[in-house]
């Protein structure tokens, strides 16, 4: 059973002859079992259950318990959520602007997503018009392929109070009195983290929707402009709706990374001054790890994966109307 | 022939007139990417050339001013690779990266062939279930694997972060090539298993060599991935002398915030092999990425 022939015995036990194209080994999922299934599918499946599936059930449930040195000693409901909804760091909406972790991820979901995509459709525009295309695209690029740790080091090199070090303040200094601590101030440091980030993302946005603009068949442009279109209309009325969908799939791109975002916190602040930068992956970590709140930790973690579901739902249904199968 | 002759000189005539115009109209466009470039090159420039002056000139003058000076040096490397101990940490990462790539491409690669050409029960039911793992966050495996790993000894070995990072690249992986898999040309599977070759002759022999480009993309993605990982190693790693070289720079950073002349020289020995990977398989690692947007 393990080499279907034609000729071999379906799952009903019934003698097929079928010709090759329509064998029920073609990818056609049946309710045959080849034997290669348990070699091929048995060693990953188990590192997902033990790896990946059961953590992910352990800590749920260990979000509703006190969760002393990782373990299930007391039910406790909902107190860690409760807890959490009262910190401070966590989510504070009693002053205007809100702050907290969770809103510091609102800003970056807002900011960094919609930055990222609008300076990636520039810059992919204007190369487009050039014969340097390819190297304007590379260097953009160029800060997805170094770590989110180098990216720090680079960042607060630039943001350094110093005006010998920090090429930011070197740039403003004829115009300020003093330096600027772009990274030291409260009202100031989001804003720096968040240009970082975008630094480091907007050649992966101009990667995606250069290679969008140039599916479009230049016919319509061309049709477009022949009747009559300016060029902002040709923009705004046919480039951009056809570039729609790469655009939500790489503002759901965004939205993960923004979920997701720790290194770069960690190293550059470290959440701080204070606890003003932290986002929700920073309040996880420095929660279950240094701070030994494992429960709490898991409880973090829970609204991450709430989080992301809406997103899971999206890819699973993106995945099930472009399927091949 | 004059007839032929003549609207094409006039449209040479309308190209010069249009090619001074298109160069007046690019003017602001050359503008503004020089600038782009300019934004995007000056950081990483200036640490790269802070990373060869001599720390008391760093301490002194911007970096932008050494182009007039003109000392350079390789001491912050020497410097930082021995005294640091980065040297070591440069080992510890290519021993966490190399494993962490090759045993999610193996697997990966054997799930994606059973999941497009096996058959068998709730099969794309299953693949759906990858589907959704996809999106789940580390996190999740922090306290279950802390406590899981503890008394087996893995966390004081590489053991424990090989596990957990085969383990979450396993359903990109798997996504990713079982979406190649799939669209390998049906007759040459089916003409093989007619001659009687087996499940893994097919994996070997057709499966595998046809995919080079898909498991190669996956595989530079994967190998960047790791080689740029903090959060994991902060959490699975737990001797110091096995660190990373992500978390000696975080380490670097937090001892010596100013001295720029050792975190500039590790930041780019950090940086090294991405870049070379970056410009030596820009295709594939651009591939590799593009196709990651999902994870």
């Amino acid at each position: 059973m393990a080499v279907v022939t034609p000729g071999g015995v379906d799952a009903a036990g019934v003698a097929t002859t079928a010709a090759p194209a329509t064998s029920p080994a073609t990818p056609i999922a049946g309710r045959r079992w080849d034997r290669a299934v348990i070699l091929f599918l048995g060693p990953p499946a188990l590192l997902l259950i033990v790896f990946l599936i059961y953590p992910t059930i352990y800590t749920i449930a260990l979000s509703f318990n006190r969760g002393r040195r990782g373990e299930f000693t007391e039910w406790v409901g909902l107190q860690h959520y409760i807890g959490l909804l009262g910190d401070k760091s966590f989510i504070n909406l009693s002053t205007f602007p809100p702050s907290g972790a969770i809103w510091n991820n609102v800003l970056w979901a807002i900011f960094y997503t919609s930055f990222v995509i609008f300076l990636g459709l520039i810059v992919a525009v204007l190369a487009s018009r050039v014969r340097y295309e390819s190297i304007i695209k590379a260097i953009v690029f160029l800060p997805m392929a170094i770590a989110a740790t180098a990216l720090a080091i680079i960042w607060n090199f630039v943001y350094a109070p110093d005006a010998n070090i920090g090429l930011l303040n070197a740039v403003l200094d004829p115009f300020t009195s003093r330096a600027i601590s772009w990274l030291g101030n409260p009202a100031l440091v989001n804003a720096s983290l968040i240009a970082a980030g975008i630094w480091g993302s907007v050649g992966f946005a101009t990667v995606i929707l250069s290679a969008a603009l140039k599916s479009i068949p230049s016919e319509i442009l061309e049709a477009a402009r022949t009747d009559g279109a300016t060029e902002r209309q040709v923009f705004f009325r046919v480039i951009l709706p056809m570039v729609s969908l790469p655009i939500s799939v790489l503002a759901v791109t965004l939205l993960v990374n923004v979920i997701k975002l720790f290194d770069l916190i960690y190293v550059l602040t470290n959440g701080g001054p204070g606890t003003s930068s932290r986002v929700i992956a920073f309040t996880m970590y420095q929660e279950s790890i240094p701070g030994g709140q494992f429960g709490r930790g898991a409880a973090v973690t829970v609204i991450m994966l709430i989080l992301l579901i809406p997103i899971m739902a999206y890819n699973i249904r993106r995945f099930r109307s472009s399927r091949v199968v | 022939m004059t007839a032929v002759a003549e609207p094409r000189a006039r449209a040479r005539e309308r190209t010069t007139t249009e090619r001074i115009v298109r160069f007046l109209n690019k003017t602001p466009i050359h503008i503004g990417l020089a600038l782009i470039a300019l934004i995007w090159l000056a950081p990483t420039v200036g640490l790269l050339v802070t990373s060869f002056r001599p720390r008391s000139d760093i301490q002194v003058t911007g970096w932008w001013e050494a182009f007039t000076q003109f000392r350079f040096t390789l001491n912050n490397y020497t410097e930082v690779l021995q005294s640091q101990g980065l040297l070591q940490a440069f080992v510890n990462t290519v021993i966490i990266a190399v494993p962490s790539t090759l045993i999610p491409l193996t697997l990966a690669s054997m799930a994606a062939y059973a999941f497009s050409w096996l058959s068998f029960p709730y099969r794309d039911g299953l693949f759906l279930l990858v589907v959704a793992l996809l999106m789940i966050p580390v996190q999740v495996s922090f306290i279950p694997l802390l406590k899981l790993f503890a008394p087996t000894g893995l966390l004081n070995s590489f053991g424990a972060i090989w596990l957990t990072h085969t383990a979450f690249a396993l359903p990109f992986g798997i996504f990713l090539l079982r979406n190649f898999f799939i669209t390998l040309p049906r007759d040459l599977i089916e003409a093989a298993r007619i001659d009687g070759t087996s499940g893994v002759g097919i994996f070997r022999q057709i499966v595998v060599p046809l995919s080079v480009p898909a498991i190669a993309a996956y595989g530079i993605f994967q190998f960047l991935w790791v080689w740029n990982d903090l959060l994991m190693a902060l959490v699975f790693v737990q001797r110091g002398d096995s660190w990373p070289m992500t978390k000696a720079i975080q380490n670097l950073l937090s001892q010596y915030g100013t001295e720029w002349h050792l975190l500039s020289a590790g930041a780019f020995i950090l940086m090294a092999v991405p870049l070379i990977v970056f410009f030596s398989l820009q295709r594939f690692f651009v591939q590799g990425l593009l196709a990651g947007s999902v994870k």
